[in-house]
């Protein structure tokens, strides 16, 4: 046995279980190949070397060694993700753990408490290695809204992850935790996803309990798995979902057994193509990889349709009245009497307002006061009650194609990653970047964003399958059959450590 | 709809935001942009579309009338910037 | 009975001004936990003890709604006979103050739970009813706290969530008699249906009140202000009766109302504007994206109808139909919960024309003068009920009654108890009272002679005498059988 160990471990360099997926690291670990503690000091190890990527706001190396060394001497190999170290999106309040949402306002903000959606994972065997850096409560599409500052994406330097789930996203592309989970209210697991190339899923709304989730806008915030293949999202998804009674969104539907039905025979499924995402200005290599999906599916055997989706264009400016309404709200217990950041001033009046003002960051204060703004007496119809029969109207759209098709295929993202810096400053063209993801969080339907090819400039791009409602394990396998099909491999070296 | 200087101030006081001069300035801008940008949404007609009250085709779930929850005053308490053994403690009320 | 006239006005330099009042009662549901919570709604606990992270607004807390709380405020529909509404949206009503954690309150703005409705008032010139708007459930906000600390305020949240009904009247009431009776008997079925117990001391009851005045013979109403949050029937009437007198000065002068959030001062015995606090106000109603449609299934309130219990107005009736009772009298017993439940347990043993008196006439003597709620009455219903039975068993007569009626209040024995352990048993036996009369008129011969030619008037005479020998013993009725025999 121990020889065996041995050769294991000769075989298994140490700094290759880093580029393990996450099946596999719960395998090896279960075949005894490797142990929890060395899976952990390999993923702190390159942790630790990776401060150019700014992607932790907090780091629990030690905790999370410590949680490696028991789990080794308990041997309890039956969750689904048994000693496996994992980061997660801070957004997630955990337990003793400091929890920010990327804002200034939670910069010392230390739950008492741990959210449904973590605890259903050290349920299953993993443990916590580290906060990770996202956009100010979510709101963002490139992690340069943090107070704790922009994430790099590893593909470059000079480019942003993406967002909001950007540090989850870079952290997952550089190997620094084996898997991770992010939230997404308008595209915010998909397109990190999309441009870090891996694979990101937002499950039906109600799927994920939203439960100690720091709250963006709660009609359409989901958690959701990212990873680095496909089957390692189906094992994410499963031990992460499921029906909670603490939110009452949370929809009591069985979750299935993802792993194990997932198959890459899609044979005979109908896939439709909407001929409204396709959009002005979309760059030719986008036009190009949505052609070459097609292609992979109707090689599995798939059946693709035209279909039609009228309102597409009007999800967006519909999801910036909703979106920003309901944060007005969700955010308006930061005001320094409770928890987090708070200022000085001479009466209760003048500390809300200078605690919110110094708290916030731009991008928090603009969606505040839009949201307000849409609220606000003499605008409420025209504005948010506008906004929600589009919503219908939307989702309406969906309705009617599923009677028809099983799943959609779109480009998940309208470009690759961009530079940082580049839309900071009109926020208009950075709410641009989520025109094809924001139709499904208005509608709450499931979609997946999987890597597929890559453009001119060796950035990766993905496809996004966009399923019915709690039927994730058919995006799942057509994102298996793609994922089969197009090879994708990342292609960048580590160059920050 | 383009969003004025005193239309920020009337939002922001309702939003409890304090801002400057300058500050009153740029989001009289940005807003004014995105505003614009929303306003795509007045192309569509929706007076036949009632409007979407939830996303989930479902009742609301109940729970029963029992106490199970309470007696944590210090974790209640302890993230508080000012408090003291009993209370929250804030500036005081001007009415 | 002669039906008084209503005559409530303010009478001003040029006339006579109506006042019109409608009412916003805040009525805490009676659960043991919380609207959205598990937290404990037990009044008068340790500040912040009663709080759970949802109450508090902890990030990424969430509500699930007191399935209880949904079936009291159904009830309550019902109570009010009201439309129930089988569909029913759950808002957000924006502000920020230190007592409102979450920034927001969760309430019910354009879809409530409960519709149209009324409430039948028993006003000394006739019956009057009032139109119920709507009833809602909402979130109770904390306590802030101002005057232990000079320049801080403290903040309590053990009242953040609890279950509050606002139950809106129309603008039916005509005169602060009319609120008195009003919330009475508001709080009267809520605590017939153990939805409300109606507690003002403890804040479980408590109003706005809105106040418009117009001239005598106007149709359309005046521009009203409301007063806030005031806690007790009294000073809602006085808030009132300053509110419209301050109105009509404002109008005789020419000038105009502003439509305004006031709040009533006790000390000062005067209503002074909230305006500064009003102007930052725009409440940015939405649906609570937390919180789903609430759709009721029609069998759950046909079940709560039909558990529903006997309310004021038909318990009335029955008693004024079955009993034999008068209005006045129903609805003295019906008035509370506790009277009504101490006559129906006195009544399963007694007489119930004699229960009725001897609870409104004596008992309520004995409460006033203590100043007790029956349900804090020294004597119990079944005790009292026995001594009624005594007397109509003849085994003591009603003066003898009224002095074991005093020692009751002292111990609350058994009255049969009482009238052995001192004698008081009636004489009943014929032969012993004959006696006593023979005995009573050979002593008053000349007495007998008068009698008997002419003067009848001395009959009474006869019986009072025969009374003190018997020390107040004597059945009546025998001695007046027998007195007659021998004075023939």
């Amino acid at each position: 046995m121990k020889n065996s160990l041995l050769y294991q471990r000769l075989l298994n360099n140490m700094s290759n279980i880093s580029e393990l997926f996450l099946t596999k690291i719960v395998n090896g670990i279960k075949k005894r190949d490797f142990t929890s503690e060395e899976v952990t000091k390999t993923f702190i190890n390159n942790s630790q070397n990776s401060k150019k990527l700014n992607v932790y706001i907090s780091e629990c190396f030690d905790d999370a060694l410590k949680s490696a060394k028991s789990f080794d001497k308990k041997k309890d190999y039956n969750g689904l993700l048994s000693g496996v170290p994992i980061a997660v999106k801070d957004l997630f309040c955990t337990k003793n753990v400091k929890t920010t949402a990327g804002s200034k306002i939670l910069h010392n903000f230390i739950p008492t408490y741990e959210s449904t959606v973590t605890s259903n994972l050290w349920s299953k065997g993993a443990f916590l290695l580290g906060k990770l850096n996202c956009d100010e409560f979510a709101m963002g599409s490139s992690n340069e809204t943090s107070f704790f500052g922009n994430v790099v994406n590893p593909y470059g330097k000079q480019l942003v992850p993406g967002g909001s789930s950007g540090g989850s996203a870079s952290a997952l592309a550089a190997e620094l935790t084996p898997a991770t989970i992010g939230t997404d209210t308008g595209g915010s697991i998909r397109q990190p996803a999309s441009f870090t190339g891996t694979v990101g899923l937002k499950p039906t709304y109600g799927r994920c309990s939203r439960w100690g989730i720091v709250a963006f806008a709660s009609s359409l915030d989901q958690a959701g798995p990212m990873t680095k293949n496909v089957e390692d999202c189906a094992l994410l998804l499963q031990a992460m979902s499921g029906y909670d009674p603490k939110d009452s969104t949370s929809v009591d539907v069985k979750v299935d057994n993802y792993t194990s039905k997932l198959t890459e025979n899609v044979k005979g499924l109908k896939i439709g193509i909407p001929k409204e995402y396709i959009v002005d200005n979309m760059p030719a290599e986008i036009d190009n990889l949505w052609k070459q999906g097609i292609d992979y599916l109707k090689d599995a055997g798939a059946i693709i349709k035209n279909i039609s989706l009228p309102h597409t264009m009007y999800a967006l400016p519909a999801y910036y009245i909703v979106a920003p309404a309901e944060a007005s709200s969700n955010l308006a217990r930061y005001d320094g009497v409770k928890y987090g950041h708070r200022a000085k001033g001479k009466n209760l009046i003048e500390m809300y307002e200078n605690t919110r003002s110094e708290g916030f960051g731009d991008e928090v204060k603009r969606r505040i006061l839009i949201g307000t703004y849409v609220l606000s007496s003499g605008y409420y119809d025209a504005y948010y009650l506008k906004a929600q029969k589009v919503r219908q109207l939307i989702k309406n759209d969906f309705d009617k194609v599923f009677s028809d098709v099983d799943a959609i295929l779109t480009p998940s993202t309208p470009s690759s990653a961009f530079k940082i810096g580049d839309k900071t400053d009109d926020p208009v063209s950075m709410y641009l970047n989520d025109i094809f993801t924001v139709p499904v969080n208005l509608s709450g339907l499931p979609a997946i964003s999987v890597p597929a090819g890559y453009d001119e400039n060796n950035l990766p791009l993905g496809l996004q399958i966009i399923g019915k409602a709690f039927d994730e394990q058919t995006i799942l396998n057509l994102s298996l059959a793609i994922e089969k099909r197009a090879n994708f491999k990342k292609n960048f070296k580590v160059w920050w450590s | 709809m383009s969003i004025d200087k005193d239309t920020v101030k009337h939002i922001s006081k309702l939003a409890r935001i304090s801002l400057d001069e300058k500050k009153i300035d740029n989001l009289s801008k940005d807003l004014s942009s995105i505003m614009k940008f929303i306003e795509k949404l007045n192309k569509l007609s929706t007076d036949k579309t009632n409007p979407l009250t939830s996303i989930i085709n479902a009742s609301l779930k109940s729970r029963k009338d029992e106490v199970r929850d309470g007696k944590i005053r210090s974790q209640i308490l302890k993230n508080s910037p000012e408090k003291n053994e009993e209370f929250f403690v804030v500036p005081k009320v001007i009415e | 009975m002669a039906e008084k006239k209503f005559d409530y006005f303010i009478n001003g330099e040029n006339g006579k001004w109506e006042v019109i009042i409608g009412l916003e009662v805040h009525a805490q549901v009676l659960s043991k936990s919380k609207l959205f919570s598990s937290s404990s709604t037990k009044f008068g606990a340790e500040p912040n003890t009663q709080v759970s992270l949802v109450d508090s607004a902890f990030p990424g807390m969430l509500p699930v709604i007191n399935q209880f709380c949904i079936e009291q405020s159904i009830k309550t529909g019902l109570g009010l006979k009201a439309i129930i509404n089988l569909n029913s949206v759950f808002d957000r009503k924006n502000y920020f103050y230190a007592d409102l954690p979450q920034g927001y309150q969760i309430s019910q703005y354009k879809k409530p739970l409960v519709g149209e409705g009324e409430v039948i008032l028993d006003m000394p010139y006739g019956t009057k009813k009032v139109g119920i708007e709507r009833l809602h459930l909402e979130q109770d906000a904390g306590k802030s706290i101002h005057d232990i600390d000079p320049d801080n305020s403290f903040v309590d949240l053990n009242r953040s969530g609890v279950a509050l009904m606002e139950i809106v009247s129309k603008p039916d009431l005509r005169s602060p008699e009319e609120v008195n009776f009003y919330v009475k008997k508001l709080r009267s079925i809520m605590r017939y249906l153990g939805t409300c117990d109606g507690n003002m001391q403890e804040g479980s009851l408590r109003a706005d009140v809105n106040v418009s005045v117009r001239k005598v013979g106007d149709s359309q109403y005046g521009t009203r202000c409301e007063i806030k949050n005031v806690n007790s029937i009294k000073f809602m009437q006085m808030a009132i009766e300053h509110e419209a007198k301050r109105q009509v000065e404002i109008l005789e002068s020419g000038k105009k109302i502003d439509q305004e959030t006031r709040l009533f001062d006790v000390k000062k015995n005067t209503t002074r504007s909230m305006r500064s606090k009003e102007e930052a106000h725009d409440y940015r109603y939405f649906p609570d994206p937390d919180l789903l449609p609430l759709k009721l299934n029609k069998g759950l309130i046909d079940k709560l109808k039909k558990e529903l219990p006997e309310l004021p107005d038909q318990k009335k009736d029955r008693f004024i139909k079955d009993h034999n009772l008068s209005p006045y009298e129903a609805n003295i017993l019906v008035s509370e919960k506790e009277i009504s439940d101490y006559y129906e347990e006195m009544i399963k043993e007694c007489d119930k024309k004699l229960a009725t008196n001897w609870i409104t006439v004596e008992l309520f003597a004995v409460l006033n003068k203590n100043n007790l709620s029956i349900s804090q009455s020294p004597i119990s219903a079944k005790n009292l009920s026995s001594l009624v039975k005594m007397i109509t068993l003849g085994k003591i007569s009603g003066k003898i009654a009224k002095d074991v009626f005093e020692k009751m209040q002292v111990s609350d024995k058994d009255p049969k108890q009482i009238v052995e352990e001192e004698g008081l048993v009636q004489q009943s036996d014929p032969k012993e009272l004959e006696k006593i009369v023979l005995e009573v008129l050979s002593k008053n011969q000349d007495k007998v002679i008068q009698y008997q030619s002419g003067k009848v008037k001395l009959f009474g005479y006869f019986v009072g005498e025969v009374m003190k020998v018997s020390k107040g013993k004597a059945n009546p009725n025998l001695v007046n059988d027998i007195l007659k025999i021998k004075l023939k």
